[in-house]
């Protein structure tokens, strides 16, 4: 009989009994994310609170889920919502859909959308799983100004950032 | 009749009950938070203080749930089962004797049911098998192949071990000269049973964890391979039933093995502290759990061939070894 290794089985199991649980109380203690982690999408702005969104829809191409619609219009100087021509008059990602892959983020020629840390995102009506722009922009920065936003004409008319060499 | 003696009686009755069903909602508690400490988890904590609602929320859940009956099963016998196999767990407790003879509103009460019947260790050993019964009424009356597979096996099985504990239940007769549970205790007074008869404990405590159907030996309801045995199309109550069935036998065991090998309700200042009985026997039934749950913790399950192998050729040989020397040592000692 394998008596001994039995006896020691028992023994490795009763002196776990003693040991600090590995796991954690979640909806009290909150583990941080990793640095890449991939939660819900954010839509950045530029420091001086021009969304950084154009409304290219690159992101609605490369979206393996169809989750994501953009609908695009055009700003005026009077109205400036970004840099450019257009802006993302409507941004929905329908997070019943959303594999949370990330390709928006790499479709994105002016990393205007991020997948962030926060992974919360439990509802209780499939109306509620549809974050419009609202939800998913980020707010002002300080010491820029909420948009649509008057500027002096001929100021923006670059939609994306000019590329710089890698120093 | 008397009609305080009925009172009596039917008030002792309710308290075993009720005690036994108190127990199974807790064992089901003290089962998981002693698992999740083992596996270095926390365990249920969150209904209630200490998670100690758990079992309210557990049961009401099961009430609210539907009752599902297979259109192919056998419907009579599929209600029956579950009934069959709960009534024998809950009878078990009739003939342990919880503690001393008290003296209460001037009447002498004994603390337990009927511990002085003179066939109280068959009773048992009676009753037990009964259960069987229903688990394998179950499996049949289910029409699904798990479920009889599980009830097939779980009837083999309980009927191999159950002649290793019978066999581990005749050392504490013969030592104490007598069926009645409450000559056993009274035998133990010096020293408990389970020092003189190591070998008689010892099945003992491993037939009870195949009898209860328990890990190592929960072969009837293997998950893996069964997926859930013979309750496979039990949903609901009739569930909670065979979940309770089960539960409350463990502890049903845990008292008999603690009244016939470990002295049951005696211990230091019993004599003058009558109370103090079913406390120990209390401390005692929840060592033996915990040795229950602990052993589930650790030890993988048996294979069908070699639990049957090991119940035939090593526990049962030693069960009649020990009977066999027994005996011949009590009659050489008187």
């Amino acid at each position: 009989m394998k008596l001994l290794e039995i006896l020691r089985g028992l023994w490795i199991t009763f002196r776990s009994m003693f040991e600090k649980p590995v796991t954690f109380e979640y909806p009290e203690v909150k583990r941080p994310v990793h640095e890449r982690f991939h939660g819900r999408h954010e839509l950045k702005r530029y420091e001086n609170g021009l969304e950084k969104c154009i409304g290219c829809s690159l992101c609605a191409a490369a979206c393996p889920a169809d989750a994501i619609f953009v609908e695009a219009a055009e700003n005026t100087d009077q109205a400036r919502y970004s840099p450019g021509e257009r802006y993302a008059s409507t941004y929905e990602i329908n997070m019943l859909r959303c594999i949370f892959c990330g390709y928006c983020e790499d479709a994105c020629p002016t990393e205007a959308i991020v997948l962030e840390h926060q992974y919360e995102l439990s509802f209780t009506e499939r109306r509620q799983s549809i974050y419009t722009k609202d939800l998913l922009l980020v707010p002002v920065p300080a010491g820029g100004e909420p948009t649509p936003m008057r500027v002096t004409p001929g100021s923006f008319e670059r939609s994306i950032p000019a590329m710089k060499d890698p120093e | 009749m008397d009609w305080a003696l009925l009172l009596e009686w039917t008030v002792k009755s309710a308290a075993i009950l009720a005690g036994s069903l108190v127990g199974f909602m807790y064992l089901t508690l003290f089962e998981r938070r002693v698992l999740a400490r083992m596996q270095v988890r926390i365990g249920p904590n969150r209904a209630g203080p200490w998670g100690l609602l758990q079992p309210m929320a557990d049961g009401l859940k099961l009430i609210f749930k539907e009752e599902v009956i297979p259109s192919g099963a056998d419907r009579a016998l599929f209600i029956l089962a579950p009934i069959v196999t709960v009534i024998p767990a809950l009878i078990i407790l009739a003939v342990i004797p919880i503690g001393p003879t008290i003296q209460l509103f001037g009447r002498e009460i004994e603390l337990g049911l009927a511990g002085d019947v003179n066939v109280g260790v068959l009773y048992i050993s009676a009753v037990t098998s009964v259960a069987i019964y229903g688990i394998t009424i179950a499996g049949w009356a289910s029409n699904n192949k798990y479920a009889l597979m599980g009830g097939l096996r779980s009837a083999a099985q309980m009927i191999s071990y159950e002649l290793a504990l019978g066999l581990s239940l005749v050392g504490p007769i013969l030592m104490a000269g007598s069926m009645s549970v409450n000559d056993i205790v009274a035998g133990q007074r010096q020293l408990w049973y389970a020092v003189v008869q190591p070998i008689g404990f010892a099945v003992w405590v491993i037939a009870s964890l195949a009898e209860v159907n328990r890990a190592p030996f929960d072969m009837p309801e293997a998950e893996q391979e069964l997926t859930a045995g013979y309750h496979v199309e039990y949903s609901g109550m009739k569930f909670a039933l065979f979940f309770m069935a089960e539960y409350v036998k463990m502890i049903a065991v845990s008292v008999i093995g603690a009244t016939l090998f470990l002295g049951g309700y005696w211990g230091p200042f019993v004599d003058r502290w009558p109370l103090l009985g079913p406390l120990y026997l209390f401390v005692k039934v929840l060592g033996l759990v915990f040795f229950q749950l602990w052993v589930r913790a650790t030890l993988p399950r048996f294979r069908y061939d070699r639990l049957m192998a090991f119940g035939w050729k090593i526990l049962l040989p030693a069960a009649l070894l020990n009977v066999v020397t027994t005996a011949i040592l009590v009659v050489a000692i008187r």
